[in-house]
């Protein structure tokens, strides 16, 4: 069995790839195209009557593939299914890093999976509390809940608008300027930020539009999210270039990081960098980008 | 005696001056003397070569047994020539003892294996051989061991007598009455006939075959009248569904994407991807679609390529017509966007295969190749190349122009994936050497690239560019981790191929296979 290291709750999520479950021959090395996480799907991907081999291909991709410091979360099955409590006891034993619960309407939903989690990490001997959690938003009752789901429990890293069922209950259809996921994207970044964790985009799947996918992930970053749900590798590229920080803001988040190291150990809480007023507030930030520079190649240096 | 990349030779091999690998350049200085062909003289004015069929062209050109007849592989898994003209020879005329030196043969000739096993051909000197030609080689039924040789090799050995052609057979989609042939204008295309041209002019007799008569002069030329004896009219030369694709393809496979992508990055960290640089590459997946990345890249730094060699297929004719490549010059064409571009749209040429890769001549193109991307079967840690034996050992492959290239070119770049199925294609050493591995620079796969030591100036591009590389052997070990460590292959005593280097050396053998039995 491999080991995975205990999975980290905040950590880089700029791209969240789904590869269906039930697909041996895309989900044996998936890591290869340097997502940051990649997401198997034991939901719709998976038909009625191939959920079981799936959980099985599952098993064993968890537990004999070296997925490095690739994410590995997955996506189980609808509460109002039969399957999502087999899911999550496959998911745990195979050690999985964290679960997508899909259409997660309440905190409720969030706890009745966060119970089952904790039975099966006692079932199969695994550290409790190891498997983390995040919650897709699918419906307008999802998304007025999103403040309480986020703060439903301490395994939650995270929420992810899913666009295909909501859009469709908010009676609307994918627009260029996404002005039809405008309400729900906003309020699943404040619910998100209000509540410490992170917030994901949700898919664009005409891969032919490649101008449409990439004013998509400008505007996301924009807004504040943290990452986007991926149907192709191909698309992981152009998320890293965008969700990038600038050589501007690199060099001064590590201005800001050293002279408040600087500072601080000489006993003074508020100093100025370039002019401007820097305080603690700014550490946050600044340490964020230089996670980022580092995760895309533009920071070498000691200081994260 | 062991060569330069470790492989036995067998003594008996190494008469009549025969070496064995000495490594690259070995044998640059050295001198040849060109073989001449007898050739009959028609000072008589004659109003056509037409003869009445293959037999009465062989009968008039002195066929006999122990004869080698020449066939170039233009109309590729869609060649009927070769099945035909050994079917007169052997079955009409009685003949056997022949060889076969053909630029490469594969599952089109299946018949010939029936030949081989009735003891009625006796030798094949090819470039690539697939199907059950190569599996009968290697059950040994073959006589003598069968000679391989590169695109480049096969001109140097035939320029230097090594291989002397009685008659050559040429399968021409047109020519007129008295043989100026062309690869297009017909119903079989094929564009480039650029493999067939040293046959043309070396052989003692020269058979032209056509499924499509045009009028007299059939210009421009590229088999030439001057250089035939007969002229003789079929049915069909080949089925025009397997000689070309419609249209070559570049890959949507994500992990294609994702190698090219690569490779394109490798080629962009070095100095001579610059205005003018120039390239080959193949028509596979990822080799395909390097193009793409490379376009990209050359557009970023306001630079053209210059010019593009090679087996040629549209995306490259695309870029020519779009002017981001100044030339190509084209030894065989792939699919009909590039058949119907040949000779049309200026600037796109052909060439022999000796202008494009003899070792032995004085201007090959792949002397001038800035960069060339190359598949591989596997690839050893000493990046010595497999591309003509399968995993079973036996003979499923081409070198084609891969060690012209690898060894011609500034920068030879090696795309394949880490595993195929079951089988690791970068492994500890690959079954048999068709490119040595002092001849290849930069591995690329879908799990890293590897970039060989004997190159640390690439190193340092890379370095620079930030492009993440590994030693090979970390690779090989990821591959052996997935897949496990295959077995030895086990081999009997009996050499059934000579893999010869672009220069003539013996770069490795290729042995009969031992039946596989289970162990009780």
């Amino acid at each position: 069995m491999i080991p995975r290291p205990r999975p980290e709750r905040f950590r880089l999520r700029r791209t969240m790839m789904f590869l269906s479950a039930q697909k041996p021959g895309l989900i044996k090395d998936a890591y290869i195209y340097g997502c940051d996480s990649i997401m198997l799907d034991l939901e719709d991907a998976v038909a009625e009557n191939q959920k079981d081999a799936a959980r099985f291909s599952l098993y064993h991709a968890l537990t004999t593939v070296d997925y490095g410091d690739t994410e590995v979360i997955v996506r189980i099955n609808g509460l109002d299914t039969p399957h999502w409590r087999e899911d999550v006891r496959v998911c745990v034993a195979g050690g999985a890093d964290g679960i997508r619960i899909a259409k997660c309407e309440s905190a409720g939903d969030v706890r009745t999976v966060e119970r089952a989690v904790l039975e099966a990490e006692r079932e199969f001997g695994k550290e409790e509390g190891r498997t983390l959690l995040m919650a897709a938003l699918e419906s307008p009752k999802g998304i007025l809940n999103a403040y309480e789901i986020c703060c439903a429990s301490e395994r939650m890293f995270g929420v992810a608008i899913s666009g295909g069922d909501l859009r469709k209950s908010l009676q609307t259809s994918p627009q260029r300027d996404g002005i039809d996921m405008l309400a729900s994207r906003g309020q699943v970044i404040l619910a998100a930020r209000a509540a410490g964790i992170q917030c994901f985009d949700t898919v664009f799947t005409d891969l032919d539009d490649q101008e449409g996918f990439e004013a998509e992930v400008r505007q996301n970053k924009a807004m504040g999210f943290d990452g986007k749900s991926l149907i192709n590798p191909k698309q992981i590229r152009y998320v890293h270039q965008i969700f990038a920080p600038t050589e501007k803001e690199v060099r001064q988040a590590e201005k800001i990081i050293s002279a408040y190291r600087e500072q601080s150990a000489a006993g003074v809480g508020v100093f100025t960098v370039d002019g401007k007023m820097i305080d603690i507030a700014f550490i946050p930030g600044a340490e964020r980008t230089l996670k980022l520079a580092k995760a895309c190649g533009m920071y070498e240096g000691d200081l994260i | 005696m062991k060569n330069a990349v470790g492989r036995d030779i067998p003594e008996y091999l190494l008469t009549g001056g025969k070496k064995v690998y000495q490594g690259k350049n070995y044998m640059d200085g050295k001198y040849v003397t060109k073989a001449s062909p007898t050739t009959r003289i028609y000072e008589k004015p004659q109003e056509s070569k037409i003869v009445s069929g293959l037999a009465e062209a062989l009968r008039l050109c002195g066929a006999r047994s122990g004869m080698t007849f020449s066939f170039h592989h233009h109309l590729r898994d869609g060649d009927h020539v070769v099945n035909m003209v050994m079917k007169a020879a052997i079955e009409e005329l009685g003949l056997d003892g022949l060889t076969i030196a053909a630029t490469s043969l594969g599952a089109a000739h299946d018949p010939v294996a029936e030949y081989i096993e009735q003891g009625k051909v006796v030798g094949i000197q090819t470039s690539g051989i697939r199907g059950r030609i190569g599996e009968v080689i290697s059950a040994g039924k073959l006589k003598t061991p069968a000679v391989i040789r590169s695109h480049g090799g096969r001109p140097r050995a035939i320029e230097a007598g090594e291989v002397h052609i009685d008659i050559a057979f040429i399968a021409a989609p047109t020519s007129d009455c008295m043989g100026n042939c062309r690869g297009i204008g017909g119903k079989s295309d094929c564009g480039s006939m650029g493999y067939a041209m040293t046959d043309a002019k070396y052989a003692d007799r020269v058979v032209v075959v056509t499924d499509c008569l045009v009028d007299f002069p059939n210009m421009p030329a590229s088999i030439e009248a001057i250089d035939v004896d007969a002229v003789v009219v079929v049915d069909s030369i080949g089925d025009p569904k397997k000689i070309a694709s419609s249209a070559a393809r570049i890959s949507q496979n994500p992990r294609d994407l994702m190698m090219a992508e690569n490779v394109a990055k490798v080629i962009a960290s070095t100095p001579n991807f610059k205005d003018g640089f120039s390239f080959q590459t193949g028509v596979g997946g990822p080799s395909l679609a390097a193009n793409l990345f490379l376009e990209k890249f050359m557009d970023e730094r306001g630079i053209k390529m210059g010019w593009s060699i090679g087996g040629i297929c549209g995306p490259m004719v695309e870029m020519l017509k779009k002017g981001k490549v100044g030339k190509i010059i084209d030894v065989q064409d792939f699919d009909l966007d590039a058949v119907r571009s040949i000779n049309t749209t200026p600037n796109h040429f052909e060439m022999s295969a000796s202008q494009y890769a003899d070792p032995a001549n004085k201007g090959a193109f792949v002397n001038k190749l800035d960069f060339v991307v190359l598949a591989a079967l596997e690839i050893d840690t000493d990046f010595n190349v497999n591309v003509l034996t399968g995993s079973d050992g036996v003979l499923r492959g081409a070198p084609g122009g891969h060690p012209d290239t690898a060894a011609g070119s500034k920068c030879c770049v090696i795309v394949t994936p880490l595993i195929r199925g079951r089988m690791a294609t970068v492994c500890e050493r690959v079954v048999t050497v068709t490119t040595p591995g002092d001849c290849v620079d930069v591995l690329v796969t879908d799990y890293g690239i590897a970039v060989n030591p004997l190159r640390p100036d690439l190193i340092e591009c890379l370095d620079k560019a930030g492009i993440k590389h590994v030693p090979i052997e970390e690779l090989k070990e990821k591959a052996y981790s997935i897949v496990g460590r295959p077995d030895e292959l086990q081999w009997e005593d009996q050499v059934v191929a000579v893999l010869e280097a672009r220069d003539g050396t013996i770069l490795d053998v290729v042995r009969k296979i031992k039946p596989y039995t289970i162990e009780q």
